[in-house]
């Protein structure tokens, strides 16, 4: 199955990975806020930001995704996911690209499982691979009532 | 009285756009007759005028909207056609419908009205019923009563705004912008104070000020324009009652106590639903029928109440009936039927826990499936309902004497007092409305207050055993380093006793900052399976603090309800119990103030105090804060030691803020205060045994008025 791609896509980077998000699900980008941790917290979760009075939960897609510890990220991408502002922290800011032409390709069938769940497929560029994900997978993570505390999830 | 004249007044309203509304559905009708939604949406407006009419007491309205509502149900039915003379006569019915409000809106009544010409109107529908059709009649006999109102208003009255012209009617949505933005506001104000705090510059912080009243000000505003008193809802129970009576063939008395109580109107229609619901139970399963209530030598009319009122920060709402009470074998055996619980764990249940069975989803006692109730969504919607909006429900019951249903909810959701603790680094917020008190052990004392028992930890406070829960163990982390026995710097364990409905604990947080208002945030889906948050709000540094649920705090710690013998079980017995400020004063007498008229306790260096006329002031909080030392207010000898910190407790009154000197504070005690006029003077009231000890009684409207 192949779906055309979103017009315009803003990328960024965690770890060696290329991510793109379609740009009208992106708010904006922001510098490292000022951050509130949350106890008990879905590991994901790495706090609370104020962004203009609104709070906004701040996850970290390296966790997200599972793919191990790696330096503290750096950028907020904030995105809209059904009518709330979730913030997803990144490595690496990309630009945006045109992506009109290019074919929405599924997703490799052995990518791990967290990060195949929250892709909708992946673009393929000359000199990179884009996966392109899903705000709304991509920025829930339930709390379990009784998570005793952050360290497994 | 006051009551009366808003419920008219709001009738008064509704009815003035009903009627214009009205106007337009007549007039299509004569266009296009058949239309049965018109038609239908005709009839409603003057059913609902004449039920409110007939409740409030218009008898002459509720006499015409009668028969028009009659002729109007003969249409409805096809028994008549509508028809230019019919039209016309249903016209001028709400013409003369109209002359009565407005009668009504100036004098309060309709009995100042023609009653002649509403008679003629009256005469003319009954004609047009008996004869199938009206006769076409001459137009000039409309019935407006505009030559007698005259007569009956007061010449002298100035042109009063009529009630068309003194209300708007403003979009609900417009009004949650104006909340979201006055709470945006009060952030900033937030900041801003914080950052001109100790500031050189006055201009500065002058206009800090003046935007802090301002900003005060404009959130009490509007606020107050999302109040709506809890009156709106229970305007419609005398007609559920009794439609509820009659179908169910009980005889009930219902009062209503409380109209006027407030809350934001978002939460008014949130209770709507669960109270009507109440409501019902209480009269399908409470109330007996009347030859049973005979049999049991009750009175045959039951009694239900409905009472409202604010109580610490909270409504308070009360539904008591004097029917047959909860029987908990009842309660057990239909839940172990339901297969909600099994026998065993019934067996091992309390009264109060089994009782609590009532609340989990799937519960019902009826036998049979009724149109009233028992179709098996009951309490546990109530429950649910309720617990959405912040509030909660419990419910106490004796077999044989009656039920009382108790919901508590806040009176507004957005903007909060909160206490600010902190832990780990981070800050949270505490509801005022959980708080009970502050409690600070000192080291020392730790061993003999603070106690190991079976795992858990208690603190001894005047005589009972209280669960201390440690707020960075609940939130996942160690436990607070007093309790496991680390001193290392820590001369005091700070102890915030909350209290959730029945649930009290000890919360032990490494600090307390201070009380204040906050503005309650949403969390994002993510967080929201999490019991121990109930929101987070943004501080005045614009750092985010997440406010603590205490509820769902007692819930993942495992502290359960408290035992009944520790809280008093009857309300009357609440409300004699007071909790006072115990005080030293002039070296050793014992002296005591309600602790509700206190906001704070402060110490001052002596070397602060100022003079302003022959009156001595400290500046506190960039105002002045006048002092009045106790002793001399109550006739005893000023022979507190001049050295050392000036221990002040400040009153916030009417006439603003006055500092009260004292010795120093001995203790805060809830009690029963049995007055004796033994001591009476002038600044004090009398005089109690308070701790086994005569204390006196300050007259603190005495005091503050020196």
């Amino acid at each position: 199955m192949s779906v055309p791609a979103a017009a315009q896509v803003c990328t960024f980077e965690v770890g060696d990975l290329r991510f793109a998000i379609a740009v009208e699900s992106v708010q904006e980008v922001l510098r490292a806020q000022a951050m509130t941790p949350v106890p008990r917290a879905p590991e994901a979760v790495r706090g609370l930001i104020n962004l203009r009075g609104q709070i906004v939960t701040a996850l970290d897609l390296r966790r997200r995704l599972r793919l191990g510890e790696g330096p503290e990220p750096e950028m907020n991408v904030i995105v809209r996911s059904r009518g709330e502002a979730g913030s997803l922290l990144v490595d690496r800011i990309g630009d945006v690209a045109d992506t009109g032409g290019l074919e929405l390709q599924p997703v490799p069938s052995n990518l791990p499982v967290a990060v195949r769940e929250v892709t909708h497929g992946v673009l393929t560029l000359p000199d990179a691979i884009l996966l392109v994900l899903d705000p709304d997978r991509a920025v829930d993570v339930s709390a379990r009532p009784h998570h005793t505390n952050g360290v497994t999830s | 009285m006051d009551d009366d004249a808003e419920i008219i007044a709001e009738f008064l309203v509704e009815s003035h756009e009903n009627l214009d509304q009205l106007d337009r559905d007549l007039v299509a009708l004569e266009q296009d007759p058949g239309s049965q939604e018109r038609l239908a949406s005709v009839f409603r407006t003057i059913h609902t005028i004449k039920g409110t009419s007939g409740f409030l007491g218009f008898d002459r309205l509720e006499a015409l909207t009668h028969v028009g509502e009659h002729l109007l149900s003969r249409l409805r039915d096809g028994e008549l056609t509508l028809d230019g003379a019919l039209a016309g006569l249903l016209l001028r019915m709400v013409d003369t419908v109209r002359a009565l409000l407005a009668v009504i809106e100036s004098t309060g009544t309709d009995a100042a009205a023609d009653g002649e010409a509403v008679a003629a109107v009256v005469a003319e529908l009954e004609r047009a019923l008996a004869r199938g059709t009206a006769a076409v009649t001459e137009p000039a006999a409309v019935a407006t009563e505009s030559g007698d109102r005259r007569a009956d208003v007061p010449e002298a009255a100035e042109p009063q705004r009529g009630i068309m012209d003194s209300t708007v009617r403003v979009d609900v949505d417009l009004l949650d912008d104006l909340v979201q933005l006055v709470g945006e506001l009060v952030l900033t104000r937030n900041q801003i104070l914080q950052r001109t705090d100790g500031q050189a510059d006055a201009d500065l912080s002058r206009a800090a000020q003046r935007l802090d009243l301002v900003a005060s000000e404009l959130q009490e505003s509007i606020m107050q324009t999302r109040m709506q008193p809890i009156g709106q809802v229970w305007a419609k129970m005398p007609r559920i009652v009794r439609d509820l009576a009659n179908q169910l063939g009980r005889v009930v008395q219902l009062d209503m106590e409380g109209h006027e109580t407030e809350l934001d109107r978002s939460l008014l229609e949130a209770l709507k639903g669960p109270l009507t619901h109440l409501v019902r139970n209480a009269l399908d399963h409470g109330i007996e029928d009347p030859a049973r209530r005979a049999a049991l030598g009750k009175p045959p009319t039951g009694r239900l109440s409905l009472r409202a009122r604010h109580q610490s920060g909270q409504v308070v709402v009360e539904i008591a009936d004097d029917g047959a009470g909860i029987d908990p074998a009842r309660i057990a055996d239909a839940a172990v039927a339901r297969g909600i619980v099994s026998p065993e764990q019934v067996a091992r249940m309390d009264g109060k826990e089994i009782m609590q069975l009532v609340f989990r989803p799937g519960f019902s006692t009826a036998a049979a499936v009724t149109n009233v109730s028992g179709r098996g969504v009951g309490m546990d919607v109530v429950r649910t309902d309720i617990e959405r909006i912040g509030g909660s429900v419990d419910l106490s019951s004796q077999v044989g004497v009656g039920t009382t249903c108790r919901v508590r909810i806040p009176l507004t959701l957005a903007i909060i007092p909160a206490l600010v603790v902190g832990d780990g680094g981070e800050r949270y917020a505490i509801p005022q409305a959980n708080l009970v008190e502050l409690v600070r052990v000192e080291a020392e004392q730790l061993a003999s207050s603070v106690e190991r028992l079976a795992g858990a930890t208690v603190l001894r406070l005047r005589g009972h055993l209280l669960p201390l829960v440690s707020l960075s163990e609940a939130l996942g982390g160690p436990q607070h380093p007093l309790l496991r026995g680390d001193r290392a710097g820590r001369d005091a364990l700070t102890v915030v006793v909350v209290q959730s409905d029945g649930v009290r604990f000890g919360l032990c947080v490494e600090e307390v900052h201070d009380t204040q208002e906050i503005v309650v945030k949403p969390i994002g889906r993510q967080l929201k399976g999490l019991a121990t948050y109930a929101g987070a709000t943004i501080m005045g540094d614009g750092r985010v603090a997440l406010i603590l649920d205490v509820q769902g705090l007692a819930a993942t710690t495992g502290v359960d309800e408290t035992p009944a013998e520790e809280e008093p079980e009857t309300p009357v017995a609440v409300a004699d119990l007071e909790s006072l400020l115990v005080l030293e004063v002039a070296a050793g007498r014992r002296a005591t103030l309600p602790l509700r008229a206190i906001s704070r306790l402060e110490e001052f260096d002596p070397a602060l105090v100022e003079r302003s006329g022959d009156v001595e002031v400290v500046q506190y909080r960039d105002g002045i804060l006048p002092l009045v030392r106790l002793a001399p207010a109550i006739g005893l000898a000023d022979a507190s030691a001049p050295a050392g910190r000036l221990c002040v407790v400040v009153h916030e009154g009417a006439g603003g803020r006055v500092g009260i000197v004292i010795d120093r504070v001995l203790d805060v005690v809830e009690t029963a205060v049995v007055r004796s006029d033994v001591g009476r003077r002038a600044g004090v009231l009398g005089s109690a045994i308070v701790e086994d000890r005569v204390t006196d009684l300050v007259d603190l409207a005495a005091v503050v008025a020196r």
